[in-house]
């Protein structure tokens, strides 16, 4: 591969070995990303389990989005609504500030 | 009509005494079966922190009771929880059908991996001792997400 094309080629997804064209950024494996209830064959996301729902809502409250925390799309749709649920019985917060 | 099963969730102020909460319990029994209805199940969470705080409280009494019943049923509870002022916050849910459902993908799973079993000649359940390490024991792979990354 000529040198210079490793910026645009390769970034999402799968593995990849940094190479010397990403100037400052560190060379870095990403690992490809699994939704944890399909690894996990979670079939029941409930809105009971705070400490499940835990990982998915990081401190500012906010609900993590798919693309970062890699869950496929049927399962955020559940979890959106078990987080929703979790958060009227105060299981888990709205804001924190 | 078959009856559906909803989940109820009622958060009290973390001073109740166990007997308003047995009041209570039982003020709700009489409605759910006054309306044909019956509580399949009663869950005591106990004492748990809120998330915030709600009417300037920062720990709640939890009650969970699994009811089949009807929608009016649960209609009219509702309405008595809302009036209510010992109850801080209350939430109904309808669980039936998504419980269905997930009865169905775990039975078809296990079904499945039978029948890939049988297949490759092993008997139909794991053995204890095989294979890799079961999924909630934390193994070393971890593909899974747990937190916020880089």
């Amino acid at each position: 591969m000529p040198m210079g094309r490793g910026r645009t080629a390769g970034r999402r997804g799968e593995k990849k070995t940094g190479d010397k064209a990403h100037g400052q950024r560190r060379p870095m494996f990403r690992r490809r990303k699994v939704c944890k209830f399909c690894a996990d064959k979670i079939d029941d996301i409930n809105y009971k389990d705070a400490k499940l729902l835990g990982p998915f809502v990081p401190e500012r409250g906010k609900i993590l989005p798919r693309r970062i925390s890699g869950t496929c799309a049927m399962h955020q749709r559940k979890l959106q609504t078990a987080i929703k649920r979790a958060r009227q019985i105060a299981l888990i917060p709205y804001v924190t500030d | 009509m078959a009856d559906r099963q909803y989940e109820l969730v009622y958060i009290l102020p973390p001073d109740t005494t166990e007997q308003q909460v047995t009041e209570l319990h039982q003020q709700i029994e009489a409605v759910v079966s006054k309306m044909t209805g019956q509580i399949e199940k009663t869950e005591n969470w106990g004492r748990r922190k809120l998330a915030y705080e709600i009417a300037r409280h920062k720990e709640g009494f939890y009650v969970l009771e699994v009811i089949n019943g009807s929608g009016e049923l649960m209609k009219e509870l509702d309405r008595r929880l809302r009036v209510m002022d010992l109850v801080l916050r209350h939430m109904v849910v309808r669980v039936d059908e998504e419980k269905k459902v997930v009865d169905r993908i775990r039975t078809k799973r296990q079904t499945e991996s039978e029948r890939r079993r049988v297949k490759r000649g092993l008997p139909p359940q794991r053995q204890p001792g095989e294979g890799r390490a079961t999924a909630d024991a934390d193994d070393g792979d971890d593909d899974h997400f747990d937190g916020m990354e880089a």
